[in-house]
Order: structure tokens, then sequence, then C-alpha cells
């Protein structure tokens, strides 16, 4: 845990997380990996203490992006792909509120990408939750920019032949100034991730792996069930080695740019060898990025989970705001001015 | 033959006219577009009224010397009000082959030629199109015109040839011995432009003593070669006083957007994608922000739309400016904001269509996506700029209607008002229409629950925006309860929402000016019933039937969307209604359908204003047909 998250620096608020959910029944289907999400979603703005006047949650279209309506905050369910649009639009008008966005692997990766693309570059101060189940669940079970190739599913019958969306490399590539994975079965480190995304003053993309029991059952296991967990999935700690399996018996290492699994009992390598952890490394996130084929494939590295990036870069509405005021100070808002122009005459 | 030499006219005589209109025609890299928009603000300055319509290719650079590549710039200026930029024009500046040859056809019988000569050598012919060995400067084919040829190449080199100047960058000033010369012929000062062109390249002193130079050349051309009949003096059109200032459609729609915001007490916030001809109004937007606009360049006209979305939830007046194809890529934001009920002004600048269509010519085609292009039942009120300083009003009026309904509306102007100018009568800021923005109230524990879709007198739901304690909500573009807002998916509410997103842009209605009629009787046997841009050419088309005894009358409408109340009762005072449009026919049916009546239509659909003449040749072929 890093010394950020420390739940003693973080201002206590007065509300219970209860207080942060709001009237309506989420609907979601029963044993959604987004019940989790949203249980942490609220328990994070307790802890922090944000205002739910001061809060609003805006998404999209999708499963995922219901989550505004279970919210006791201001929000915005928009239309397919937007919502990262409609929350640029409101925190560029309105800096002062805390701006969450809730999306999915369609809304985000497909019919949005572009949106989500520039939000990220744009660095916009706001919360992407991105919540992948890597299926189009509202729709019923047609593949999703995230499925996996040879995937089954009622428009690919025979199976996918698109090559997955890794959200976190083409968030990185856009630029984004806060890149994480997680995974719903995780909740403390949803917590975790979102305190610091929330600390994070700039775009924070949060991945969160999520089940969709109906549609894609099991998509994740291999990251969550106790027998393949340990082996397939390495947490991101910073300044930490990349360390994982049963028993901690494994390491990453990198030879040259390449990441490699070692065996820290057999072969010859120490803690001190292996791939050290550092967020603040673009290189290094780059190459984390890239560990993505299953880690049941030919080389064996283990998915990674935690924050793969973070960086401080000026943000969209603070830079904007400067020039406004640099703007005001050399200029009086005059309407009668701005009428005038450069040039006027008079007729007597 | 009227062609001139040098010496054959010993005397110029002093004329006078009543209004001129002229077509500076040039290579698109002529300058085209700046002479004449200098010579237009030197005739604002003197005095006249004028109206103006630059008309350029879609390509940045067409291949030089063609007739894809001309660029023109019309205008007319008189001593009377001044509503159209002409329809034939009484001179033609020709600063190549090209431009003579595709534009002597809209010159008047008897007209004005000042031709380049220096670009009417072989090559330029050839590109033009003319055959092998034709010169129409030279075989007497211009014969019926008044044909004034200067070699302005070889004048501007001769003026700068002491200059050090690159001769590429001496051959740039032509257009300013042109302008220089027409100074002198129409009897006005050049110190405007001397004086903006010293602004212009504040940077460059050597550019703009060049150009003053050879404006002086011009001019003092114009004194001494004697190759012209007379000069002629245009007096002062008889104006309201006040300060004027030159403006175009953009710049008056951008410019009625601050101040609507700045009346409002709101933050504009203008989310944009660059189009053509729309972009302007962001252009001019971005260099607002003194006043606290905040303009955001989106990926897309679908990221414009939805940062108006979230701005507009957020507080501020969200606007967006588009053409054609843009508005049909904001079809769904702009459900959205329907359903949601938040205000927004989009400014759509139509433009030929469909597609990408004529990009840089004016239509009026955009009338039905306005009314319905929108999925489900979605009316937003629609109303439509009449000229460039009706932009201002109109923009202004946008987000009046926008606020006051919480509703977007689409506010039309099209290529031409866009990009034409007329002077403008500076408003005082104090004495326009009040904008009242009240947003919802925070509460207590304890207070009744807030329901955000709860109507005011207007039908309007209260602005409630973020930030404010106890009133948290979420909105979405599923179906609303009544009231509450929460999700419904109940078959009655949705029936009963419907009603209520419809009533409440009809109910505007009540709240409107009545519908006028802007010249001719109150009933009679024809009524011209226009809109938009078509303002111009219907007036003066109707007044000159007038004159003749035609009984014919004109009404313009603004409010597309809800009607004017009255408006059923004028239209049955008259025998016959006939709708002129830059369309293949849209206002016409929507009258045809609200108030069951035969009006007729009349259409032009080249990418070109209609003239005058061509509306009020239907006018007596109605007429007569009665008769």
């Amino acid at each position: 845990m890093t010394e950020a998250l420390k739940s003693n620096e973080i201002e206590q608020g007065k509300l219970k997380a209860s207080d942060y959910a709001s009237d309506q029944e989420p609907r979601w289907c029963p044993g959604c990996g987004d019940y989790s999400v949203l249980k942490q979603i609220h328990t994070v703005l307790a802890e922090l203490g944000h205002k739910r006047e001061d809060t609003a949650f805006i998404s999209g279209i999708g499963c995922s992006s219901r989550l505004p309506y279970y919210m006791d905050t201001y929000g915005i369910h928009g239309i397919h792909g937007r919502a990262t649009a409609i929350a640029e639009g409101l925190k560029i008008a309105r800096p002062d509120i805390n701006v969450w966005i809730a999306t999915g692997d369609g809304d985000a990766l497909a019919i949005g990408l572009n949106h989500f693309l520039q939000l990220l570059r744009r660095n916009l101060n706001v919360n992407v939750i991105l919540l992948n189940n890597e299926i189009y669940g509202l729709t019923k079970g047609q593949f999703s920019p995230t499925s996996r190739v040879g995937q089954k599913t009622v428009t690919t019958p025979m199976g996918t032949i698109e090559y997955p969306v890794n959200a976190m490399a083409i968030s990185l590539g856009a630029g984004a100034t806060f890149v994480a994975r997680t995974i719903d079965r995780s909740p403390a480190q949803i917590r975790d991730i979102m305190l610091r995304a929330d600390r994070h003053r700039g775009a924070s993309l949060i991945e969160v792996y999520q089940n969709c029991p109906i549609f894609n059952d099991g998509a994740f296991s291999i990251f969550t069930e106790k027998s393949t967990k340990t082996d397939s999935t390495v947490i991101l700690e910073q300044d930490k080695p990349l360390i994982f399996g049963e028993n901690n018996n494994k390491g990453v290492k990198l030879d040259g740019t390449k990441p490699i699994v070692v065996d820290l009992e057999n072969d010859n390598v120490s803690a001190n060898d292996l791939w050290i952890h550092d967020e603040t490394d673009y290189v290094k996130a780059s190459i984390l990025a890239r560990l993505f084929e299953m880690p049941s494939g030919e080389m064996n590295l283990p998915r990674p989970f935690g924050i793969f990036y973070a960086e401080d870069r000026f943000t969209y509405e603070d830079a904007l705001d400067a020039q406004i005021k640099e703007a005001q100070a050399k200029q009086k808002a005059d309407l009668y001015e701005l009428f005038k122009g450069a040039t006027t005459w008079e007729i007597k | 033959m009227s062609e001139k030499s040098e010496v054959s006219t010993p005397t110029v005589e002093n004329l006078s006219k009543e209004s001129v209109s002229i077509l500076f025609a040039g290579d698109s890299g002529d300058g085209m577009q700046l002479t004449g928009n200098q010579f237009a603000a030197t005739s604002a300055e003197f005095g006249h009224d004028l109206n103006t319509f630059p008309n350029f290719p879609s390509e940045i650079r067409a291949p030089v010397g063609t007739i894809a590549g001309v660029s023109g710039f019309q205008m007319q200026f008189g001593s009377t009000s001044i509503y159209t930029p002409g329809d034939l024009f009484d001179v033609l500046v020709a600063m190549n082959a090209a431009a003579l040859k595709s534009k002597l056809h809209i010159l008047k019988r008897g007209g004005m030629i000042i031709a380049n000569a220096d670009s009417f050598d072989e090559k330029n012919l050839r590109l033009a199109g003319y055959p092998e060995g034709v010169n129409p400067l030279e075989d007497g084919s211009l014969s019926n015109y008044e044909l004034i040829k200067v070699d302005v190449i070889r004048l501007t080199r001769a003026a700068l040839a002491d200059s050090g100047m690159p001769q590429k960058t001496i051959d740039r000033s032509k257009n300013m011995f042109v302008l220089g010369l027409l100074y002198w012929l129409y009897n006005l000062p050049i110190e405007t432009t001397i004086r903006e062109l010293k602004v212009k390249f504040k940077n460059k002193a050597g550019v703009a003593e060049a150009n003053e130079k050879v404006i002086k050349a011009g001019y003092y051309y114009g004194e001494t070669c004697q190759m012209f009949n007379g000069r002629y003096t245009i007096k002062p059109a008889k104006m309201k006083t006040g300060v004027y200032r030159h403006i175009t459609g953009n710049a008056a729609s951008a410019m009625g957007l601050t101040a609507a915001a700045t009346k409002a007490g709101l933050q504009l916030f203008l989310g944009s994608y660059p189009i053509t001809p729309a972009s302007e109004i962001l252009q001019e937007l971005a260099k607002q922000k003194h006043f606290g606009v905040k303009t955001f360049q989106a990926e897309d006209e679908i990221g414009a739309v939805c940062s108006c979305v979230g701005a507009a939830y957020g507080g501020a007046l969200a606007a967006t400016n588009t053409s054609g194809p843009g508005l049909s890529l904001k079809s769904e934001g702009l459900g959205l904001a329907v359903i949601l009920e938040i205000p927004m002004v989009i400014i759509n600048v139509q433009r030929g269509g469909p597609s990408t269509g004529l990009p840089t010519k004016p239509e009026q085609s955009d009338l039905f996506i306005s009314m319905f292009g929108r999925h489900g039942d979605a009316p937003v009120p629609v109303i439509a700029a009449r000229s460039a300083t009706d932009c201002f009003d109109t923009a202004y009026e946008s987000a009046r209607i926008a606020i006051e309904t919480m509703s977007p509306v689409i506010c039309l102007t099209d290529g031409y008002l866009a990009l034409s100018s007329e002077p403008w009568l500076i408003p005082n800021p104090d004495n326009l229409a009040e904008i009242k923005v009240e947003f919802a109230k925070p509460r207590k524990p304890g207070d009744e629950p807030f329901m955000p879709y709860q109507r005011d007198e207007n039908l309007a739901r209260p602005w409630s925006i973020p930030g404010t304690a106890g009133i948290q909500h979420r909105i979405g573009g599923l179906e609303k309860d009544n009231l509450t807002g929460n999700v419904s998916h109940d078959p009655a509410n949705h029936e009963l929402m419907t009603k209520l997103r419809a009533e409440k842009v009809e109910k505007l209605a009540e709240r409107l000016p009545l519908q006028t009629i802007d010249n001719g009787p109150e009933k009679g046997k024809l009524l011209v019933l226009g809109w938009g841009s078509t303002y111009g050419a219907i007036k003066l088309a109707v007044a000159e039937a007038l004159a003749e005894g035609y009984d014919v009358a004109h009404a313009h409408l603004r409010y597309l969307n809800p009607f004017p109340r009255n408006l059923g009762e004028i239209l049955h005072n008259y025998e016959q209604v006939l709708i002129p449009e830059n369309n293949y026919g849209q206002l016409v049916h929507l009258i045809r359908d609200k108030y069951l009546l035969p009006a007729k239509q009349l259409n032009k659909v080249q990418g070109l204003p209609f003239k005058a003449a061509e509306i009020k040749e239907k006018i007596v072929e109605l007429l007569k047909a009665e008769a």
C-alpha cells in the first residue's frame, strides 16, 4: 500500500457510505460485478467526505451506465459513447464539481473511443471508471472490442476474429496521466485505486474487470479463482518488485525491454534483480501494459493489477481558466466596446 | 464601340448615382475578398447603406487562372436602403480572363468592365477556355459594355520599382491598385483602407507602406489617365442616427451569444467543431475570453453537442455552431437535450446539401432537419435570421427562448448571411431585452422533496445545477416520470411527457410577437411569404411590383416553430400565397400542412441567393394569370 492511501490521511466525511446511495433500487442481474463497484464508490465518497451536491456521475449507455441512477449525487445518464464528452462540458463549465464517469467496454472503447482518448489526452480532472466485462450485456451478448479472439457470441458464432483492445495500452498511448486496472472481486484494491484517482489532478482511468454472470460468466475467473489467481496476476506496488505466484515464488524481470518470468526458487535470481515498479516511468508502464496475453500462454506472464502510471501534468480546465484570467487582466469585458470593434462611424 | 484609349477623353464629368453594384472577380489568390471588404468598409464609413456577398470556391487554392478558381465579392452600395448585393452588376472588376468569362453573364448590358489586361495573355486565355487566338479585350465582342483596360501588373510594378521588394511580393499588391482606381471613380477617400492596412500589417511596416503607395498610384491613375467618361458621387444614405460598424452575419451571431450570456449573468460555453461556413463563430468567440467565454473545440460534432449538454447541466449558457452535415451528427445529442429539458442554442449556418454538397454556398435546406431531424417526437423552437445584422438579434433571442423554455433552440442562418456584411447600428447594451435566469434553490432536510420535472407557467422545468445542496437528482435519456424525473416505462406517463414536451414549444407562441406585414396591403390578391435570407430579394421584388400597381404584400417569418399565433389569419387574408425558398420546397410544406391552403412555391437551388427580378417575375406571372 502506498503512503498516499493510509486512511488516517484522508479527511473523514460526516456522511456514511449509505448516504451516497439514491432511493432507486439497483437493477443489475444477480451476481453482477457492478454491485461490488457501486458499493466501493459509496464507501470511497464517504471516506473522502465529498459533498453529494458537489459530485456528479456521468454515464453513457450500457449496463455500467445505469450507475448514476444509484448515486445520491447529481448525474446524467447520457447517450451511447458520449459520457466523456458530456463530462468534459460539465467540468469545463464547472471546475468546482467533482466529476466521475461510469462507462463500459462498448461505451468507451467502441462507439465512444474517440471521445475517450480525447478526454485522457486533454487531461481534465475527472475520474473514469471503465467497467470491462468483455461483452455487450444490455443488448444481450454480442462481442465487444475487448472480447477475446475466438470468443463465441451471438454475433460471432464461429468465434471473434478481432484482436481485443488493450485499455491500458490505448490509454497510455493517448497520453493519459493516471492509468490503473483492478477487478470486481478485489474491493480493497478498488477502494485504494479510487482514493488515489480522486487525489490525482488530471484524468484518471480505472479499468475494472467485471464479471457478467449472464453473457460472459467466468471471463476473469483465471484472475479470481484461488487455484489460478496467484500464478496469473501480479499486484503493482510502488517501489516494490514484481513478485507473484503461490508462496511468492515467481518474479518478472526485464531482459532489456523484454519482460520475462523468473523462478525465484530455482533460477539464480534474487528479488533485487526483479523489475521494481515505478508508476512515474512511462516506458516501464508501456511495457507493463503489454503484459496482455493470457497468463496461460507461451510466455506465462501474469496480468498486472494496480496503478500502471501516474504523472503530474496541467489540467485542461486550469489552463483555460488561466487564459481567461490573463485576458480579463488585459481587457475589460464591456459589451459596447465589443460591439464597436475596430472601426465605427457616426451618422448624425 | 465604347472602348476607351488613354487619350480619347479630355475631360471627366462629375456624375451622381443612387446606387452601384460591383462584382470584384479574380483568381483565389488575387485578394478579391480583401479588396471587396476594404471597399465596403470605406463605403460604409462614408455613410452608404450597403450589402455584400463573398462568393468563393470550396477549394482553398484551385488551379490558378481557371474558372474553378474564380473568387468573387459582390456588393451594392447606395444612398437609398440597400437590401441585396444586386441582381446584375453595374461594374465587373475582372482580374483575369477566367473571371471575365465566368461572370460576364451577370453584368448589366452597358455595364463597365475594368479588366486587368496583363492577365489576358495567351496562357490565361487558354486556362479560361477561350478558343485559340481569341482575346475578348481585343476582338470587339465587348462592344455592348464600357471596357476599361488597365495594365494593372505593369503599373503596380512601376509604382514599387524602387521598393527593393521581390517581384512576387510586389505583384501581390495589384488588387490595391484596382482599389485605388475605384476609390477615385466613386469619389471615396483612401484613408480608411490606409488606416486599416496599417493595423493589419503593424508588424510589417514595409508591406503597409507599399500597399499605400499602390493605392495612391491607382487613385492618381484614375485622375490622370482619362479613361473614364465620368466620375460618380453616391451621396450618403439617409440612415438612423447613431454609431455604426460594418459586420458579417457570423460575427453578429457570435456577439449575440456573448451579449445574451452577459445580460443573463451566465458563463458562455461554446462547444464546437470547425465547419464551413460556421467556423468563424467559434473563431470570434475564442477571442472573447475577457468576457469569461469558454470555447471548446471538440473532436467532432457529436462531442461538441454533448459537451454543451454537460455545460448546460452545469448552469452555463451552452451554444454550438455548425452547418448541415454537422447538424446531422448532432441529432442524437439534441434529442438528449430535448428529453433532459436543458437550454442550448444551436446556430446552424445552412449551406448547399445533402452531404458535403456545396460547402461554401448558401441554401435554406435545413428547415426540415431543424423541425423534424431527431428520432422520436422531439420538437424544438426554430428561428431564422433575415440579414447579417439580424443574426445578432436572432442569436440573442434564441438564447432567451432556450433559457425561458428549458429547451434547445435552433437558430438558422446561412452561408450568405454568415459571410455577407452590412452596416450595423450598434445597440446600447442597456436596451437589450432582459434575460431572467433563476436556478433552483437549495433545500434542507425536511423541506419538500425536489421535483426536477415540476413545470412553471411556461411548462419549463427548473434549471437545477450541481453544487446546489439538497436537490441532487439524476436525469437521463430514459423516459422520466413526470415530476420526480425518475426512470419510468409507464405507457401513460410516456404519452403525457411527449405531450408536455410538444405543448411547451407550442405554448411559446403565446409569448412571441405577432406576425406583421413588412410591405403592402393587409388583405389582397397575393402574399409573398418568406423566411431567412431571402428577405432582401423579396423586399425589393414586392416594392417594385407595388410601384407598378400590383396587389401584392410581403410578410417575413422569424419564428418557424412555433409559427406566430396570427399567421393563419394573415395567410387567409390573401387569395394566393407564394413562398420563395432557396431549397426544393420546405416551408411551403409546413404551411400547407398547418393552414390547409394551396400555397405556391418558387424554388432556387443553385447555391446562390435569389435575384429580386426572379421573384418579381413570379409575382407578375401569378397576378397576370389571375387577371
